[in-house]
């Protein structure tokens, strides 16, 4: 047993570090902000060039050839850096593609993902805010050899600057919900296809309004089996986002423990204070456990054990919690420079607020642990 | 990152399945009347059963051949506790000799000490037990007042300790006493290792609050112990008190975690079984949800260790994950046994000794026990004083 990371993985984490500091400064971020895209094309291009973009893909299709505890290094230090941009949409396209496309769709697709021509999101969930397979009500028809497709999608993030869309859709009622659905490639531009960029609590994270209105697809995968397909990629897609919410939990933590460490009140550092060390102490703890569920998961997932299923709801559980609780109580203990929109914190309190409800908030992953402990 | 065994590894595994299989006595758990902590009449149950796995070859798997133990790595340690705990054994007697005692013996002992002490730890043939704690110093454990006179090549011991875990059954004693009342206190003390059968040497039980005398005091009344059973340096014993310490946290903490998971599937039996308004607990959603995040706390309390294991078998000291894993473990045993309380409803009142008790009562013990552990063995306040200063390099 080994639960640590390679001497590779290290350097990994050293390089994307310093990218980061470097290229995706507060005032980049800020500027993201700011702006409909979310993200440069030179800064997009760069991210391609040091092979991220492609990062878990096989290098077949153009992919750089690693696993998700790679990628678990990568995302902590986009969530430290509260990196903008479409990163973890594109990623959700890319995994779609590759768990479910065929040969042709993976080598179409995947390398242009990987070299940071082609954006890439998923298109699932809707108005009803369901993560489940009755909450898939666009409808798919079959047409002229293909489909057309009509629904709303809600929460989907970044479609205003996706080159592909992977949109979910009900193809048959089945037995079972999840027997009906499929999955599908709607490019950028097609008939019948509407964007809305809509303002959101975190601006470093874009999220549209989708319509399709009788919108030409073409089938990814199997028809009517997309929902094993989905699942995995959204069980992928979770650790991810795990790793990068543990980064930017272990961020706010820094800061707080720097800041308590000058701050100077009634003539000593506050951080001298119990009320204030304890605090500290508990989020570490809140951190700590984050990332050891988080690791495990990375590691099941890359691994594809049985409990992988179980190892992505018990971390993003904990870690929808522990980012929440950590960042509230960063700016607690900054106190009144916390609260203000100069200083950082606020970026990524919103961050673990708008993560918390992606792919399902504690209390709806604890219900899917106790499922899958036999509750 | 990779959590397979190796070939060996897995042949130690199924070697330790199925000798526990055959060899766990049936309806132990009657007897011991808890799966946390053992009741007093279990005593001799229990040394048995820890003498029955020793010549198995099952303790002491990380101690060193030359010390009576088996030389292999935390790994097989940590595979021997998951499966005991899966099979549900009985817990270890003498878990502070092969924990504490044992490895700090040999870290700092005389050829002498190494010699006589580590193998009947081992074979609990002498069960040991830890003086550190005083009336007057707890948390702040350096400002302990027992005294140790040099008189001759004897020490005279006067003074008192407290919440002495098994002082009542225990051979010997890991004993801090001040030897140099006019150095710093941290500099004044020394390690001895005491016959508890010395004249002088009192065992009174201390009732608590779960109506067992499971901790004692021990009184030293001009109890005479010979140079020596001196431990490391004279005045040198705050050092090897902490390797202790250390080795407590190591030792005892992935016991704990397998100990809590035993505990967390007894709590689902438990809660299968109960009703709540006309409804199993266990389809409660507001209780599956309670019953979910034990699980989670468990699991992560697992990964957290096995961070720190790792580390251990790379050669390196722990970090931040091995001391947050204490207090995650009192938080998330204490939230569990006042989850087995409000599962029982009005159930919880009533104690074993009555055939209305559910669970023979054991719960009642085993909540009320579980106050003691947000104060025992370094209580949460002082584990956050650490975090805070020695993890996060806060000002004192």
């Amino acid at each position: 047993m080994d639960f640590g990371f390679s001497p590779e993985q290290e350097m990994l984490r050293a390089t994307a570090r310093k990218f980061l500091e470097n290229e995706c400064k507060s005032e980049f971020v800020r500027a993201r902000m700011a702006e409909p895209a979310g993200v440069t094309d030179e800064f997009w291009k760069k991210l391609g060039e040091q092979g991220w973009l492609g990062l878990v893909y096989p290098e077949e299709f153009g992919g750089t050839g690693l696993g998700f505890v790679d990628l678990t290094v990568l995302m902590e230090e986009m969530g430290r850096a509260v990196m903008p941009g479409p990163f973890l949409s594109t990623l959700l396209g890319g995994l779609a593609i590759l768990e479910a496309g065929s040969s042709d769709q993976k080598k179409e697709w995947l390398g242009k993902i990987s070299d940071g021509t082609a954006k890439a999101t998923l298109a699932w969930t809707e108005p009803s805010a369901r993560w489940d397979a009755p909450g898939v009500t666009t409808t798919a028809r079959a047409a002229g050899g293909g489909f057309t497709l009509t629904g709303t999608k809600l929460f989907v993030p970044d479609a205003h600057v996706a080159d592909v869309l992977v949109v979910v859709a009900r193809t048959s009622e089945g037995k079972r919900a999840e027997d009906g659905v499929s999955l599908f490639l709607v490019p950028r531009g097609a008939k019948g296809l509407t964007t809305k960029l809509l303002p959101t609590m975190d601006q470093t994270r874009k999220l549209c309004e989708v319509k399709l209105e009788d919108t030409p697809a073409t089938l990814l995968g199997a028809k009517d089996g997309g929902w094993a397909p989905l699942e995995r990629v959204v069980q992928r897609a979770t650790v991810a986002l795990c790793a990068e919410m543990c980064g930017g939990a272990q961020k706010v933590l820094d800061m707080t423990t720097e800041y308590a460490k000058i701050r100077i009140a009634f003539g000593k550092p506050i951080g001298s204070y119990q009320g204030v060390k304890h605090r500290a102490a508990d989020m570490l703890v809140d951190v700590e456990n984050a990332k050891s569920l988080t690791y495990y998961a990375a590691w099941a997932v890359d691994e594809n054990v049985p409990e992988a299923a179980l190892a992505s709801s018990m971390a993003k559980a904990y870690t929808s919690d522990a980012y929440r609780k950590v960042a509230g109580a960063g700016i607690q203990l900054h106190g009144g420079i916390g609260f203000t929109w100069e200083h950082d914190l606020h970026l990524y309190f919103k961050r673990a607020k708008s993560s918390e409800f992606t792919f399902g908030d504690a209390t709806y992953h604890r219900e899917k642990v106790a499922q899958l402990i036999n509750l | 990152m990779d959590f397979t065994l190796t070939p060996d590894q897995e042949a130690f595994r199924e070697r330790v399945r199925s000798w526990l299989k055959a060899n766990i006595p049936a309806d132990w758990q009657r007897k011991i009347g808890s799966s946390d902590v053992p009741r007093p009449e279990a005593y001799e149950f229990l040394r048995r059963w820890q003498h029955t796995l020793h010549d198995a070859g099952f303790i002491g798997l990380t101690w060193p051949k030359e010390a009576g133990g088996q030389g292999l790595t935390f790994m097989e340690e940590l595979i021997l506790h998951e499966e005991m705990a899966v099979a549900k054994a009985p817990p270890m007697l003498n878990i502070l000799g092969v924990g504490m005692a044992g490895p700090t013996i040999i870290a700092y002992g005389t050829e002498a000490q190494k010699k006589r002490y580590p193998a009947k730890i081992l074979s609990c043939e002498e069960i040991w037990c830890q003086g550190y704690s005083e009336p007057n110093s707890g948390s702040d454990l350096a400002g302990l007042q027992t005294r140790a006179v040099k008189d001759g090549d004897h020490y005279v011991i006067n003074g008192q300790k407290v919440w002495t875990s098994l002082a009542h059954i225990a051979d010997w004693m890991m004993l801090l006493a001040r030897t140099d009342p006019d150095a710093p206190k941290h500099k004044g003390i020394t390690y001895f290792l005491l016959d508890m059968k010395t004249p002088g040497v009192t065992v009174k039980p201390l009732k608590q609050i779960t109506g067992d005398p499971e901790f004692n005091e021990v009184f030293f009344d001009n109890v005479r112990v010979h140079e020596s059973q001196v431990l490391g340096e004279v005045n040198g014993g705050w050092q090897v008190g902490l390797t202790t310490l250390m080795y407590e946290r190591l030792a005892l903490g992935f016991g704990l975690q397998v100990r809590l998971r035993i505990t967390l599937e007894s709590l689902i039996e438990l809660a299968r079984k109960m009703e709540k308004s006309g409804r199993t607990v266990t389809k409660d959603p507001v209780m599956r949800q309670k019953i979910a995040q034990l699980w989670i706390d468990t699991e992560s309390l697992k990964y957290t260790g096995a961070r720190a294991i790792t580390k251990l078998l790379k050669g390196e000291m722990p970090g931040p994950e091995a001391s947050a894993g204490k207090m995650v473990w009192v938080e998330t045993h204490q939230r569990l046994q006042e989850l087995a309380m409000e599962i029982e409803g009005p159930y919880s009142q009533l104690m074993q000794g009555t055939d209305w008790a559910l669970d023979g009562g054991t719960w009642q013990y085993t909540f009320l026990r579980s106050r003691a552990n947000s104060i025992e063995g370094g209580t949460t306040e002082i584990q956050k004083n650490i975090i805070g200063e020695r993890v996060l390099g806060l000002p004192k």
